[in-house]
C-alpha cells in the first residue's frame, strides 16, 4: 500500500473484526514529506524487495490509495523494476479510487490477478486443458470482511457436495495464487455475490468457455433456482448425471429446512402484511426483499441499495415485490425514508440499525457496512438451506422483540424493584452539593448508581454529611487503598 | 533478563520504518465532544469517510457535530469551485446546528492539491458570520494524537489578548493546554487550588466563547506530550511563557508537574509528597503484579515516554519505546525524569526508537519475549495468538489517565492482560497458532 499514515486502517479491521490470528499481510509504504519532495520510487521499490525477502510471498500487489493516486507517479514502472529483482510476482492494482467503490475495486482486482496467472500459465505450458473427471465447480467471491462470507462458504461446500459436485478452487479466501492455473479444469463457476466475482467469471467464460451460475442461493426459492441452473450445466456436459435433484429440493424445502414450515406455522401468520424496509448491497437487499415478500407474506414498503452502479439489475429483481425503490449512497436519505414510512422492522446495514435505534424501530442486519456483531463465532450462513433457517430466525426475532418493547412501554416497564430502591435512597441523611450533583449527572447512567453508593459510603465513613466535589474524587482514590 | 552494564543515558534511534498508527483526523472523535459548541468539517475523500465510519461507529448517528466534505474527481481536477462548495456546506451547517465555531480539518488530499483553505476561510467567515478555524491534520505530516496538536495550535489565534477588566494585565496567570474530559480537568484544577494557584483557563475550553486570555503575562503548561506545536505557537505568537515539566501521568509525574508549576509561581507546595505516597500505597496490589516484569512499547499515540516512566517507577523493566515522533525539547523534562527514574530503580535504560519499523519490532519481540507488549490493534491479536500478553494502546488515549485520582485506572489497564492470561495459562491456551 502506497499511502500516508493511517490509511492502513484495514489491518486493524481485519485483525479485530475477523479476529484473525495471523499478521495481516498488508504493509504501508509510508508517504511523507520526504517522499513528496523526492518522489516515491526508491522507497516503494525498496519496500517491495524487502517484503519479498522477509515474507517470501508468491505475489506482491502494490496499490495506491486516494492520496497517492493524485501524485500520479508512475507506479507501474516501479512495479516493473521491483519485479526484476524479486522472486515473487509483483502486480499493480489497477483501480481509480475516485471512480469506483470498494466492491467494484475488489471485483476488478480479483479478475486482474486471475488473468495474470492464467496468461502466465498459458505462456509457460502448452498442455491441452483437461476438465476434471467428476463434475466440479469453483466458488469465486468469498472475501475477508465479507458479510458472513466464511459461513456461507461452508454451506455452499455442503450443498455442492450433496449434489455430487467436487469443489475445485475457492477464491480468494483460503486460495493460493499457485493454484489459479487449475481454475479452468472445473466444469463451471459459482458466483454467490453479485458485487464481487462477476468480472472474473466473465473473463473465464470468454477465454475458457466456462459457464457460470450467478443466482444467489439465498432463500428457499432462489436456492432451488440455483440448484436447477447448476444441474442444467452439469447435465449438458455429462448426460449420465442422474442425481435425483427434484426429490432433494423437495425434501430440503419441506422437511430439512424449517423455513417453509415456519412460514406456514400460525405465529408467522401474525407477520402477514406487516411493513418492512430493506436496504443494503444489491445482492442481499434484493434477496431479502424477495424472501420477505414471497416466502413470508411481509409487505416491503421500500427496498433499496447503495450499489448505484447496479441500479438497473436491482430494480428488475425487486420489481413487483416492494412498493418503492430507493437507490442512494446518502444515509440521510435512507433515514428520512424510514422515518416517513415507519415500518414495523428494518432489514438493513449497521447504519440502518442505528437509525432504527433513534426511531425506536427494530432492525436486523443483512448486509455490510458491518460491526463486530456481524462476525459471529457460531455457524451462521445466509445462503443455502441452513441460511433459510437463520434468516427466518432473524426476521422473526426482529419483529417479535419490537412487539415486546412496545408492550413493555404500554404496561409501564419491568416492575416493582426499582420503586423500592428509589425510596430507600431518598431516606439518606447525606446532602449533595450542587457542583457534586452536576458532576454525578455527567457520569454515564449505567455506572452512576454504583458511584453514588460508593461516594455516600465513603462520606459516611469520614463522618461528612455534605458531599462536595473533593469528597467525590477522594472516594474514587480510596477505592484501592 | 538482567543487564549488568547499565547505560548512563538514554539512547535514541530513528528507524524511519513502516509503522502503523491512526490517521490524525481521529482527533475529531474527542475534540467535538470536548468543545460543546463546535462543528468539525473534515475535507477529504472516501478513505477518510470510511475511517471515521469504522472508528467512530455508533457516534455517527448520535447527534453528530462533525461531517465529511467529500472531495470527488471534479473537485480534484478543479472543475468545481471549491469556495462555492464550502460556502454551501457551511451555510447548511450554520442552519442545521448553529455552532459557535466551524473547524475545517484539512487532510492528505487537500495538502497535495494545495487547496487554499487558509485563504478561503477568512473570506467565508466574513460572509457567513461564523468563526472558521483551519487545522491541517493529515497523515503526511502527523500521527494520531498530533491531530489534536494542530487543532489547538490553530485555535491559539482565536484566544483573546486581554481580559475585559484592566487590572488583570500585570498579574501572572496560568493557562493549561490539552484536551481532557471535563471531570479530569476539574480534578487537576482542584490539585492546583490546593497549592494556592488558580487556573485562569484551559485550551480548549468547553465552549468556544470561553477561550482563555493569552498574552506575555500568561504562563502556559501542557498536560499531554504530543502538544509541541501548540506550545511553540503559544510562545512565538502570543509571547506566553512555557512551563516545562513532566506530564501529570502517574502519581510521580503529577507531583513533578505540580511542583514545577508551584516553583514558577513562587508557592510552596503543601503535602504533595505525602499525597503521592498515599496514592502509591493504594496501588500496591496492582504493583505487585508488575514488579520485575518487562514491557515493550511498539508505539502509536505519543504517550509512550510518560507511560514508560510511570511503569519503571512501578518496578517494571522497559525494553524498548517506539514512538512516531519525539520533540526532545518539549519532552525534555519528561525524558530527564525517565533517566532519573531508571537509575533510581536500578534498571537498564530503554531504547527509544522514533518512527519504528513494525516488522523489525515484531522480530525483536520474538527474541526478547517481554512479559507485556503495548501495541496497536493491527498487531495485538496476532501477538496474543503467539503467546505474548498484549495491551492495546488506543485505550490509553480514551481512558482517564491524568492526575492522582486516575493513577489506578492506568494500572487497571496495564494489569488486565496479565490478570486475564494468568487464568488462561493453566488451561494451556497459550499458543493459538500452528507453528
Amino acid at each position: 500500500m502506497h499511502a500516508p499514515l493511517g490509511d492502513d486502517y484495514f489491518n486493524v479491521m481485519r485483525s479485530m473484526l475477523e479476529r484473525e490470528r495471523d499478521f495481516t499481510p498488508v504493509t504501508a509504504s509510508i508517504v511523507d514529506r520526504h517522499v513528496l519532495a523526492r518522489g516515491s520510487q526508491e522507497k516503494v521499490i525498496e519496500n517491495i524487495t524487502r517484503k519479498d525477502k522477509e515474507e517470501n510471498p508468491d505475489l506482491i500487489i502494490l496499490t495506491p490509495t486516494c492520496t497517492s493516486s493524485i501524485l500520479q507517479e508512475d507506479l507501474q514502472n516501479f512495479v516493473n523494476r521491483a519485479g526484476l529483482d524479486s522472486k515473487s510476482d509483483v502486480i499493480l492494482a489497477d483501480v481509480n479510487h475516485y471512480r469506483v467503490n470498494e466492491l467494484q475495486a475488489a471485483d476488478r482486482t480479483l479478475e486482474q490477478i486471475i488473468r495474470f496467472y492464467l496468461e502466465k500459465a498459458r505462456s509457460q505450458y502448452n498442455e491441452p486443458l483437461r476438465k476434471t473427471e467428476k463434475p466440479s465447480a469453483n466458488i469465486l467471491g468469498i472475501f475477508t470482511l465479507g458479510f458472513h462470507n466464511q459461513h456461507d462458504c461452508r454451506e455452499l461446500k455442503r450443498l455442492l457436495t450433496d449434489l455430487g459436485i467436487v469443489i475445485n478452487q475457492i477464491l480468494p479466501e483460503g486460495g493460493s495464487v499457485t493454484n489459479i492455473n487449475e481454475l479452468p479444469k472445473a466444469w463451471f463457476n459459482l458466483i454467490p455475490y453479485r458485487e464481487v466475482g462477476l468480472m472474473a467469471a466473465n473473463y473465464l467464460k470468454n477465454e475458457y468457455d466456462m459457464p457460470y451460475v450467478a443466482v444467489t442461493p439465498m432463500g428457499l426459492l432462489d436456492t432451488e433456482n440455483c440448484i436447477r441452473e447448476i444441474v442444467d450445466i452439469v447435465k449438458s456436459s455429462d448426460t449420465s448425471y442422474n442425481f435425483d435433484f427434484e426429490t432433494y429440493i423437495d425434501t430440503q424445502t419441506r422437511f430439512i429446512s424449517q423455513a417453509a414450515w415456519f412460514s406456514r406455522s400460525i405465529d408467522c401468520q401474525n407477520l402477514t402484511g406487516k411493513k418492512a424496509v430493506v436496504f443494503g448491497d444489491a445482492t442481499h437487499a434484493a434477496s431479502i426483499t424477495k424472501i420477505l415478500a414471497r416466502e413470508m407474506g411481509i409487505r416491503v414498503s421500500c427496498s433499496g441499495t447503495y450499489c448505484k452502479h447496479d441500479a438497473d439489475w436491482f430494480r428488475e429483481q425487486v420489481d413487483g415485490f416492494c412498493d418503492e425503490v430507493l437507490i442512494t449512497d446518502d444515509h440521510t436519505q435512507v433515514a428520512d425514508m424510514i422515518a416517513r414510512i415507519e415500518p414495523a422492522a428494518i432489514f438493513g446495514t449497521q447504519m440502518e440499525r442505528h437509525i432504527g435505534k433513534r426511531l425506536d424501530i427494530p432492525c436486523g442486519v443483512i448486509s455490510a457496512p458491518v460491526h463486530i456483531q456481524n462476525f459471529p463465532l457460531g455457524f451462521r450462513p445466509f445462503l443455502g438451506y441452513e441460511g433459510t433457517n437463520q434468516i427466518s430466525d432473524l426476521v422473526y426475532n426482529s419483529f417479535t422483540l419490537g412487539m415486546e418493547d412496545h408492550l413493555l412501554e404500554i404496561f409501564g416497564g419491568h416492575d416493582t424493584k426499582e420503586v423500592i430502591t428509589k425510596s430507600l435512597s431518598t431516606d439518606s441523611d447525606l446532602a449533595w452539593a450542587p457542583e457534586a450533583l452536576t458532576e454525578l449527572q455527567r457520569i454515564p447512567g449505567f455506572v452512576r448508581g454504583k458511584i453514588k453508593r460508593n461516594t455516600e459510603k465513603f462520606a459516611r465513613e469520614k463522618n461528612c454529611n455534605l458531599i462536595t466535589l473533593e469528597i467525590m474524587f477522594a472516594a474514587k482514590e480510596a477505592v484501592g487503598a | 533478563m538482567t543487564n549488568s552494564k547499565l547505560t548512563e543515558t538514554l539512547t535514541f534511534e530513528c528507524e524511519t520504518g513502516n509503522y502503523h498508527t491512526f490517521c490524525p483526523i481521529s482527533c475529531v472523535a474527542w475534540l467535538y465532544q470536548k468543545i460543546e459548541d463546535s462543528f468539525f468539517l473534515v475535507i477529504g475523500t472516501k478513505t477518510c469517510g470510511y475511517f471515521l465510519q469504522n472508528a467512530l461507529g455508533v457516534m455517527i448517528f448520535a447527534e453528530p457535530r462533525y461531517a465529511m466534505a467529500e472531495l470527488e474527481e471534479a473537485d480534484i481536477s478543479a472543475q468545481l469551485n471549491d469556495y462555492k462548495e464550502l460556502k454551501r456546506l457551511c451555510l447548511q451547517i450554520k442552519q442545521d446546528r448553529n455552532p459557535s465555531v466551524i473547524v475545517w480539518i484539512g487532510t492528505c488530499t487537500t495538502e497535495i492539491i494545495k487547496m487554499d483553505l487558509e485563504g478561503m476561510a477568512p473570506r467565508l467567515e466574513a460572509e457567513i458570520q461564523t468563526p472558521i478555524v483551519v487545522a491541517r491534520a493529515n497523515g503526511l505530516d502527523y500521527a494520531f494524537t498530533q491531530g489534536e496538536d494542530t487543532v489547538l495550535a490553530a485555535m491559539v489565534q482565536r484566544c483573546p489578548s486581554n481580559a475585559p477588566e484592566q487590572n488583570q494585565i500585570e498579574k501572572k496567570s496560568l493557562v493549561l493546554f490539552g484536551s481532557l474530559p471535563t471531570n479530569v480537568a476539574t480534578q487537576l484544577n482542584l490539585e492546583l487550588e490546593r497549592c494556592g494557584i488558580q487556573v485562569a483557563g484551559w485550551l480548549p475550553s468547553q465552549r468556544y466563547a470561553d477561550l482563555p486570555v493569552l498574552n506575555q503575562n500568561v504562563y502556559v503548561c501542557g498536560i499531554n506530550p504530543f502538544l509541541s506545536r501548540t506550545a511553540t505557537t503559544l510562545m512565538r505568537r502570543r509571547k506566553c511563557k512555557l512551563i516545562s515539566a513532566p506530564f501529570p501521568i502517574g502519581p510521580d509525574g503529577t507531583r513533578a508537574w505540580l511542583e514545577k508549576i508551584c516553583s514558577v509561581f513562587n508557592v510552596a507546595p503543601i503535602n504533595l509528597i505525602e499525597r503521592e505516597r498515599l496514592i502509591w500505597d493504594s496501588l500496591e496490589d496492582y504493583i505487585t503484579l508488575l514488579r520485575g516484569k518487562s514491557v515493550f512499547f511498539m508505539g502509536d499515540n505519543l504517550l509512550e515516554i510518560s507511560l514508560a516512566r510511570f511503569l519503571v517507577r512501578c518496578g517494571m523493566i522497559v525494553y524498548e519505546i517506539g514512538i512516531p515522533y519525539l520533540d526532545k525539547r518539549f519532552q525534555s523534562a519528561e525524558l530527564q525524569l525517565l533517566e532519573k527514574t531508571c537509575s533510581e530503580m536500578n534498571v537498564a535504560m530503554p531504547r527509544i526508537v522514533e518512527k519504528p519499523d513494525n516488522y523489525n519490532q515484531i522480530q525483536r519481540i520474538r527474541e526478547l519475549q517481554p512479559d507485556l507488549a503495548i501495541t496497536g490493534m493491527a498487531h495485538a491479536n496476532p501477538l496474543e495468538a503467539r503467546g505474548i500478553n498484549t495491551k492495546w494502546s488506543v485505550e490509553f488515549t480514551f481512558a482517564q489517565i491524568h492526575g492522582f485520582t486516575n493513577a489506578r485506572d492506568i494500572l487497571e489497564l496495564v494489569t488486565r492482560p496479565l490478570r486475564r492470561n494468568k487464568a488462561l495459562e493453566n488451561l494451556g491456551w497459550n499458543q493459538l497458532v500452528k507453528m
